[in-house]
Parts: structure tokens; sequence; C-alpha cells
């Protein structure tokens, strides 16, 4: 059975090298390659639960030893992998969810000429993701972490004909290597602290380290969740990263690759645990996260943006409710798995609204689609009412766990978190009900293009819509049937532990302050956008109106603090480098080329004034002899 | 024989012969020199008695059968333990069989072999009147430019005496770093030093810059052998014998008893301090180290580029075996005396090469300049006084010396009208137009220049470990400041080649035969063998490490 790991990992693998390097003769077949081995993946992801579940919750970890990968004296780096109920859950979604993008992208990207390669890199990207979640060892997640960086990146840019993607694509990798530099260092201090960085030894002796250490290493590996899960301050390539074609979005930039962040914090708990601080600089950026995205998706015009600003912020609560330690470890993974199902249905809504405009992603150019595309219409809508957490519907069951562990936490951080995290939600239900009203209510706003082509709105072909109602399905499914028994709780607990805390409030008072703000949100939405007609241009707009639209000035800040601090130091370096190293070295070359000059004009040809020099040169080695004698 | 014995010669001729004990000679153990010599001698009856037409291919085909078996008896002894636990002083003291001497020789065997491929190149040159030449004149006694030399060229004349000089010189070599006394060294240093100084002036072109570079070496190295002859006298007059061991002994102060003739110089310090002060000087002077490095430029620019090459490369091999042997067998007792002297040598030499390079304009100067800063280099090994050092020093000349007959053969190959383009200007350009011959000189100059993965670099760092583990820490400092400011110059002649556009007039790349191509050949793939895996060879030098006594 533990052969199936590597297995499970090898077939997409093997599907990106045989779409990669196979050439264009494999281009008619090409993507239906890429689905069918992410679809055996999927299945052997499912025969692999199947046989966890038949176990005792104790006996279900599951480790393979592949081969060792560095055997050096002192520094065993092992390529192993380790399933367990963790692992196994994040294996379920990417293939899951991801065998169902594979499909839609059959769909999606059909008139695009690239398409093989388009699925290689996906097929690129789940190889790597799941070695990310299987490794055994942070060395070997770090290749992981790399891979997907790598697949983020080719995705990205891969219309890289605009100039905006092939930016966007260089932004995300770069904003990407912060975080990355953050890991190898986190990697560096576990071995100098621990002599070794697989999982085992890291954490089963968490504690023996000193509190010091650990709250390093947490950090570092808080900059990394933050560089891959776009929290806090290295959150400005999600929105960029857009550019890419609307499946990686979903797959990739919604549900499995900047989830990355919180799988790392979650597995890491045991260090976590062990590092207060570390643990309280990850909740604050959870909170601040969760509220930056809000604004920045309350503001945005263009869909997928508006979207890339909700998963910045349902994120947000995910790394809160990992930084709130074992009361909120369960719920965090709970709310990926479910965000997983209901964002990438969203996105591919999205999508199916995009392939159906001319690929017009401006929300102010849409409206009245309800009734053009109904199928996405209905799974969109499901998709909605899970993430602002409507009830009984994913969103309402995993959101309403964090926002509960969040006030659990105790003290006046647990109210202010758990404020933060109900302001949030009143936020998600504005920013979410103004894309449903602005994209399929109201009257229809479309206008010809320049080209003067008039969008048609149409329902998206069968291969796209499928994968939409599955995930629909998922949204609307998955919440309950991870809740109610407390089945996830009792499915993960062995691995991550669990406590209740100490909620101030009841379980039923915050379900109500939730319902209160859902309401709210909904209400003022709706009465700024369903009420009257939606402007076709965008009005000026407050003060804070345009500061999202400009993602809160992000890459203002950005440009003023690291690009002109960055220019100026290189400036700086530049002058000391031309003066003052330049002038040592040139003096120096200059002053040997004299000396060289000089000693030249000895050597004049004639062989007396040879045989003089050696007569002087005997002499002196001679006299020196002597001399060395009479000392 | 020893001095010892010439002395009571002299004293007691009245009953001569039962006191001259029958000389013993080791055949077996000489047999390298002996075939060396032998073909040397048949060269000169193939002169006497070949026809004209045949007597190139004769002379080559004794040289390197003489060579080859040279070379091969050599391994022979090597393998039969006389590099190590059978060394020992045959031909009644005379010549020491021992590991240097057997790792020398086989390095200078092999680098004439490689010399005389370059020798019997006769591509180059355009035919003369439908006679194929070579880099040497077509009749040396002929006036330079005058009619004798027409008739000669028209003739189709040419000079294969360099082959039988050629093996003279090499068996002067062989016996250099392997004379055990004062006066066996002093023989084999003319012996190669004469043949060398013919060769020198027998350039086909530019023949008055050749037979000006011959009599200035002539000059220079007569001068430099009479301090070396004034030295061994000396020697003999502290110790009472020229040889090795016994005034190593004398030195030591385990043998004292004066000899009654000697009586007022034995045991003289004096006497000790000037005539090894002067015997080192001749080497010193051998081995190019400044200041008596002066001849070298110019007559590394005026000889043939085939003999420039090999007498860069082997005459510093024996010199550097000569010297060794000298500072490790004759004076260790003194070096306390010797190794501060030495330091400020290599030094100046270290130094005083790699500046002066810097302004050079002429390839063969350059490399001539060159070869200087590496003689410094090799005296930082000399200088450590330690086994380490010996194998150091041994191992760096094996990989020098392919580098530096590889480095001139391809100079032969730049060509313009007047013959070799040796100005730097002209090489402008050369990656462009002949990109294998480029980067070949440029993995030389690389190797010059001891950039890693070239033998350069193995040699330069055993040498600069063995210095700094022998207690001389600045000389390797000063050494890699020089290794700096040489870099310069190879590496700018680099760009030259492949970074600077070709003159429209510049030179052309002549085809050579696969002569020359052998010998480039086997220099790229010494110092790339030795630069990848040197160990193998650094535990061949090891082993050859220790002088008998």
């Amino acid at each position: 059975m533990e052969n199936l790991i590597a297995l499970l990992i090898a077939a997409p693998l093997l599907g990106a090298a045989v779409l990669l390097v196979g050439g264009r003769r494999l281009d008619a077949v090409g993507h239906w390659i890429g689905t069918l081995l992410s679809t055996v993946s999927f299945v052997f992801g499912l025969i692999l639960f199947v046989d966890l579940l038949g176990k005792g919750a104790e006996h279900r970890t599951l480790i393979k030893h592949l081969y060792s990968w560095v055997p050096v004296a002192g520094f065993q780096a092992d390529v192993t992998f380790r399933l367990d109920q963790l692992s196994m859950t994040f294996v379920l979604l990417i293939t899951g969810v991801g065998s169902l993008i594979h499909l839609y992208s059959v769909g999606y990207m059909e008139h695009d000429e690239r398409r093989r390669r388009f699925f290689g890199y996906l097929n690129l990207f789940l190889a790597a993701m799941l070695l990310l979640v299987l490794a055994d060892n942070y060395l070997l997640l770090y290749v992981g972490w790399e891979g997907v960086g790598l697949a983020s990146y080719l995705l990205i840019g891969f219309w890289q004909h605009k100039p905006s993607a092939a930016t966007a694509a260089k932004k995300a990798f770069l904003v990407n290597r912060v975080g990355d530099m953050g890991l190898s260092i986190a990697i560096m201090l576990m071995f100098t602290t621990f002599g070794s960085f697989a999982f085992g030894p890291v954490l089963n002796h968490a504690g023996d380290a000193s509190e010091g250490k650990l709250t390093a290493i947490g950090l570092m590996l808080l900059l990394a969740a933050c560089g891959k899960s776009a929290q806090v301050p290295l959150q400005s390539w999600l929105g960029d990263a857009m550019e890419g074609p609307t499946p990686v979005s979903a797959l990739i930039h919604a549900a499995t690759m900047v989830t990355a962040g919180v799988y790392l914090i979650v597995r890491s708990g045991a260090v976590f645990n062990a590092a207060p601080d570390a643990q309280l600089a990850v909740t604050v950026v959870g909170a601040v996260t969760l509220l930056f995205g809000a604004i920045v998706g309350c503001a945005k015009d263009d869909i997928k943006k508006a979207l890339a600003g909700s998963t910045m912020s349902q994120i947000g609560y995910m790394i809160l409710a990992a930084g709130l330690g074992p009361i909120g470890y369960v719920f965090a993974i709970m709310h990926l798995v479910t965000h997983g199902f209901f964002k990438a249905g969203l996105f591919l809504g999205a999508g199916s609204v995009m392939h159906g405009m001319n690929d017009e992603v401006d929300m102010r150019k849409y409206g009245g689609l309800r009734t053009y595309m109904p199928v996405t219409f209905i799974t969109f809508g499901l998709g909605y009412l899970a993430i602002i957490g409507f009830p009984g519907l994913s969103g309402f069951f995993s959101k309403d766990k964090i926002i509960e562990a969040a006030f659990a936490k105790g003290g006046t951080e647990g109210w202010i978190l758990g404020g933060a995290a109900l302001l949030g939600a009143a936020i998600t239900a504005f920013y979410m009900t103004r894309v449903m009203l602005m994209t399929f209510f109201g009257e229809k706003r479309w206008q010809p293009d320049e080209n003067g082509h008039e969008p048609h709105p149409h329902e998206s072909p069968r291969v796209m819509t499928i994968p939409m109602i599955l995930l629909a399905v998922g949204s609307v499914c998955a919440g309950g049937l991870f809740s109610i028994g407390d089945r996830f709780l009792h499915w993960l607990e062995p691995i991550t532990g669990h406590s209740e805390g100490n909620s101030p409030l009841s379980a039923a008072a915050v379900t109500g302050a939730t319902m209160v703000c859902l309401v709210i949100g909904v209400g003022i939405a709706w009465a700024q956008y369903g009420r009257g007609p939606v402007p076709v241009v965008a009005p000026r707009g407050s003060l804070l109106t345009r500061a999202a639209r400009r993602d809160l000035l992000q890459d203002d800040f950005n440009h003023v603090v690291l690009v002109r601090g960055g220019e100026h130091l290189t400036r700086s370096l530049v002058y000391v480098d031309h003066t003052l190293v330049d002038g040592v070295v040139n003096g120096t070359a200059a002053g040997f080329g004299g000396l060289s000059g000089r000693l030249r004009r000895i050597q004049n040809g004639f062989a007396r004034s040879y045989a003089v020099s050696m007569f002087g040169g005997a002499a002196l080695l001679v006299a020196a002899t002597l001399l060395m004698r009479a000392v | 024989m020893s001095a010892t014995v010439v002395h009571s010669l002299w004293t007691t001729a009245a009953d001569p012969i039962s006191k001259i004990p029958a000389p013993k000679i080791e055949y077996g153990q000489l047999s390298p020199t002996l075939i060396v010599v032998g073909a040397a001698l048949v060269g000169v009856l193939v002169e006497a008695f070949v026809p004209r037409k045949s007597r190139y291919y004769a002379q080559v085909f004794v040289s390197v059968v003489a060579l080859c078996a040279a070379f091969a008896a050599v391994v022979a002894l090597a393998a039969d333990g006389y590099g190590t636990t059978k060394a020992h002083i045959a031909a009644m003291g005379a010549i020491a069989v021992d590991g240097p001497s057997l790792f020398l020789q086989g390095t200078i065997l092999l680098a004439g072999l490689v010399g005389l491929f370059t020798f019997a190149e006769r591509r180059l040159d355009p035919a003369a009147h439908g006679n194929r030449v070579d880099s040497f004149a077509a009749q040396a006694a002929s006036v330079p430019g005058g009619d004798s030399e027409k008739a000669a060229v028209k003739a189709g004349f040419t000079t294969t005496e360099v082959f039988p000089l050629l093996l003279f010189a090499i068996a002067g070599m062989l016996v250099f770093p392997s004379a055990n006394d004062l006066l066996t060294l002093f023989v084999a240093l003319e012996v190669f030093s004469l043949p060398l100084y013919l060769l020198c002036a027998l350039a086909r072109r530019k023949r008055l810059m050749s037979q000006e570079a011959a009599v200035k070496y002539f000059l220079l190295g007569a001068f430099a052998s009479a301090f070396t002859l004034f030295g061994i006298a000396l020697l003999y007059g502290y110790a009472g014998s020229v040889s090795y061991a016994r005034i190593a002994q004398v030195v030591d102060g385990t043998v004292t008893n004066v000899d009654p003739a000697l009586a007022n110089t034995m045991g003289n310090d004096a006497l000790l301090l000037l005539g090894s002060a002067l015997i080192v000087m001749g080497l010193l002077f051998k081995v190019g180290a400044v200041p008596f490095h002066m001849w070298t430029p110019d007559v590394y620019q005026g000889a043939p580029t085939p003999v420039t090459g090999f007498m860069a490369a082997a005459t510093k091999v024996a010199a550097f075996g000569a010297l060794l042997r000298l500072l490790y067998v004759v004076l260790p007792g003194m070096r306390w005396d010797w190794r501060p002297v030495m330091w400020a040598v290599a030094i100046i030499t270290m130094l005083g090469g790699a500046i002066v390079a810097i302004t050079q304009t002429d390839i063969k100067r350059l490399l001539a300049y060159s070869s200087i800063a590496h003689a410094g280099f090799i005296l930082a090994g000399v200088i450590a006084t330690s086994k380490d050092g010996v194998s150091s020093v041994l191992f760096y000349l094996a990989g020098y010396s392919f580098v530096t007959i590889g480095a001139f053969a391809v100079v032969t190959l730049v060509r313009d009208a007047g013959g070799e383009a040796t100005h730097l200007s002209k090489w402008a350009g050369l990656g462009r137009r002949s990109p294998l011959v480029a980067a070949v000189f440029a993995v030389f100059l690389l190797a010059f220049a001891g950039i890693p993965l070239t033998s350069g670099f193995a040699g330069k760092f055993a040498v600069f470990k063995a210095a700094a583990d022998g207690g001389a820490a600045p000389l390797v400092v000063v050494g890699v400041i020089s290794s700096a400011i040489a870099a310069f110059f190879y590496i700018r002649v680099i760009v030259l080649m492949f970074f600077s556009e070709p003159k429209p007039e510049g030179p052309t790349v002549a085809v050579p035969s696969p002569l020359t191509m052998a010998a480039i050949g086997m220099g790229v793939a010494v110092t790339l063998v030795l630069g990848v895996a040197p160990q193998y060879f650094l535990n061949l030098a090891s082993q050859a490490g220790v002088f008998v006594r």
C-alpha cells in the first residue's frame, strides 16, 4: 500500500514529462493524457483513503522510504513520504479539485494552440504540490515548495505574449523568493537546533529547544507562509497573478497552492505550540490579511481580482485559525477544504462568464447574466451562498468554527481577533453579494468592443459545466458532512491535537452574531447595487475606495520603500565601487603597469649589461649568504 | 672517480696500477642516458653516411626510437624499485639512481619526445623550391641574406644535425639532476648547454636575431659556468672532495680528518659559503631566476620556436632537479644560511617576472617572462626543505613542461608572410578565425595562470602548500599576489584572441602535420589530466620525493 504513495506523485510527474518532452505530436491528445493521469492520481488517493479509514486512528500514518537522497555523515536527507490524516486530506483536495479543473480546462483552453503545454504545467504543479504535502522532511518539502513556485510562475505567465502576464509572473516569482528565503533559513535553523530536518526529530523534540530558537524558526516559517499564501506583507503578487488562465487561478491561486502556507504552519504545529510569540505573530498576520483582502475585494470591478481579494481574505481566516494553536488547527484545515470547493467553483464560474463574454472581466459591463447562463448562475450562486456562510452550506460550518475559536483564544486578544473575524464575515457578505448582483442581476450593461463585436453571452460546454456542478455539490455538502458528528475533528485530531479553549461567548451567541453580520453585509450590498442601476463607469468613490482599488497602496508602498530604497542603496554602493574599490584596483594596476614599463628598460639588449647584472646578482648572493652567517 | 683518488694519483705516481680500483659501472641503471648518448652518436654517423634525401627520416627514426627506449628503461628501473627501495649511487659515486632522478629523467625524455615532434615539423613553412622545410636554417654557416644562403635553400639543404644535437642536450639533461658529484654536475651542464647554444642560432627566419640570441646565450652561459666552476673549486677546497655525500658530511661535521694538502682551507666556512653561493648562482642562471634571468627573453625570442619550447621546458626540469639535489643532499646542514637568500631570490623572481610581463608585446617574450615568474613559484617549493617540497616541485615541473612545449608549438602555427607572427597585436581576433587553435592556446594560458582543472592549478597548489607547511607563509602570499598579476596578462591574451575584431591583414593559422598536432594534443591532454585527476601523479611524485645520500 505504501508504494501507492510514490505512484501518487509519479502519475502527474510522468504526465508532465510526457507532455513537455513529447512535442507537437501529442497536441491532439495531450489534454486528455494530462486529465487521465491526474484522475489516476486521484483514484490512488481514494484507495489510500479507504485503506486509512479501515485502520484504527493510531495506525493511520504510512511511511514510504524511497531512497537515500543525501547520505552524508551528520547530514541525512532521505526521499521519504509520510501519508497521515493531514496529508491525506490535502491529497484528496489536490487531486480531486485538480482533476475537475483539468477537465474544465479541456473546454476552457480549447482554442489555445499551446494547450498541451498548459496541461504539462498543470501536471507538473500537481506532482510538486503532492510532493510538498507528502514529504517526510522539510528539505524534501522545500523541493515541492519550489516546484509549485515554478509551476505557478510558468502558469501565471502562460500567456507570456501579454506584457502584463509576463510582469505578473515575474512579480509572483520575486515576492515568493522572499518567502522561500524564510523557509530555507527555517530549515537551516532546524538543522542547527535539532541536527535534523525530518518531521519526526524536529516535531517530537520541539519542546526541548529554547523558546528563542523556536520563535525564530516559527517566524521564518511564517515568512515562508506569507510568501506562498499571499499574506500581508507579501500579499502583493496574488492580484496580479490573475493574469494567468482562469483554471490556474482556480486551482493554484485559490484552492491549493496558496494554502501551502496553512499546511506548513499546521504541520509545524509542535514548533508553534512551544513559541507563543510566533503564534501571536501568525494570528496578527491572519487577522490583518483577512480584513485587507476583504476591503480590496470590495473595491475591485475586475471579477477575478475581486475573487483574488476574497481568496486572500479567506486564507487570512485559515492563518488566523492556525495561529490559535490546537484550538484552531482542525478548523483551519476544514475551512481550507471547504474553501477549496467553493472558491474553485467561483473561479470556474467566473471563467465560464468570461468565456461567454469575450474574455471581458469588468463586472460593470456584465449584468443580468442569470438568464443567459443558468448553470453558471446556479453553481456560482451556490458557491456564493457557501462563502458568505449561508446557514447549512459549507462556509457556514467552517467559518463559524474559526470565529468561535478566535473568541476562545480568551482575553483581550480573543475579543480583538474574534471581532476582526466577525467584521471580516460582514465584509465578505458585502463584496460577494456585490459580485453576484453586478454579474447576474440588474440590467445588461455589455457593449460592443472596439471592433464592433457585441458579446453573445452563452452557457459553456458541458465539459466545463460538469466540474462546476460537482464543485457546487461540494460547496453545499462538505461543511455539513465534516461538522455533523464532528467527523473531521475526529479524523484530524490525532495529528494536530485539539483543545476547546475557553470562549467568553456561547457557540449560539457567536453563530447569532455571525448571522447578524451576514445580513448587514448583504443588506448594504443590495442597497448599493441591487436597488438601482449599476453605473458602467466606476464613480470616483471615497478615499478608502480609491485606496482599495489600488490594493490599499501595496504597490506604492513597495515601490517607495523597497524599489526606491533599493535603488538608493545600489547607487551608493555603485558610487563606493567606482570611487573607492575601482580607485584602489585601477591604482594598483596602473602602479604595476608603470613599474613594469620602468623595469623593462633595464632589459636593454646589451649582453654586457646583462653580464653586469649577473655579476651584481652573484655579488649580492654571496654577500647575503655571508651576512646570514654573520648574523 | 672521487677526488681523493685523483689527488693520490698525483702524489704517488711511482705505484700507479695497484691503487686504482677497477671502475664498476652499473650499465643497466645508467641505460637511459647511455641509450640517448648512443643514439646521438648514431645520429652523427647518419649525418656522415646516409644520403641527404633520407637523412631527415633516418634521424627522426633514430631519435624517436632512442627516446622511447630510454623512457622505457626509466619506467623499467622505476618498476624495479630503483626509485624507492633499491635507490643507490651508481658509477663510482658519480650518478645517483633514485626517485627524483628517475622522475625527472622520465619527464625530460617525454618533454624531449614532444619537443622532437616540433623539431621534425615540415609543413608550416611553404615549400622552398619544391623541398619541404622545417624551422631550421638551410645551412647554418651561410651568411644571412647572402648568396650562399640562397644557394643552400635552392639546393634544398636542411640542417638535420639538429636531431643529434637535441639528443646530446637531452643526454646532458638526464645526467644533470642525477649527478652526485660536482664534476659530473659541471660536465653535464656543459654537455647540455653547448648543443642548446648551437640550436638557438639555427632559425630559418630572422636569422640575425637568432644568431644574436645564440651569442648572448653562449657568452652569458659561459660567464655563469665560470662562476659555477669557481664555486666548485672553493667547495673542493672546503671539503677536500667533490662528492656530494662527502661534502655533506664535512658540512655536518661528521667528517673532520684533514687532507694534508688542504690543511689551510678545509673546514673554512667562508669557502663553503662562497662556493655554495656561486654554484647555486650557476643553477639559478639556468632556471632563469632574477637577477640572472636577463638572457631569457632575448634568447626565447630569437631562438627557433621549437628550440625555445624544448629549452624552456627541459632545461628548467634538469636545472631544478640539480638545484634540489644540491640543496637537499649537499647543503641541508647549512639551510639556515641559504634559505633566507633563496627567499629573497624567489620573491624578486616571482614579482619581477610577473610585473615585467605586463608590458610585453611579443608573445614569445611574454612567455619568457612568464617562465621567469614560474621559476619563482617553483623556487617557493624548493625552499620548503621537506619531502613534500621535493614532490611538489617534481609534480609542478612535469605539468609545466608540457604546457610550455604545447604553448610554443601553438606559436609556431600562427604565421604571416614573415614567418611566425609573434607580435601580440596580430593575435587579435584569432578566436574568430581559428577557434580551435585559440581555444587550445587559451587552455595553456589558463594552465599558466593556475586556473583550476588545469595542471597549473594542481602544481601551484602543491608547491604553495608545501611552502606554507615549511614555514614560508609570507612567500606564499607573495606567490599568490604574483599569480594575480600574472593572470592579468594571460587573460589579456585570451581577451585579445576572443573579444577583439580580427585585423584584415592578420596572420593565418597553418595546418600542421600530425607531429605538431601530437605535441599540442599531448600538451592539452597532460594539462587536463593533471588538472582534473592529479592524485595518481601526486602520489607518484610523492613516492619519488626521496633523495639517496
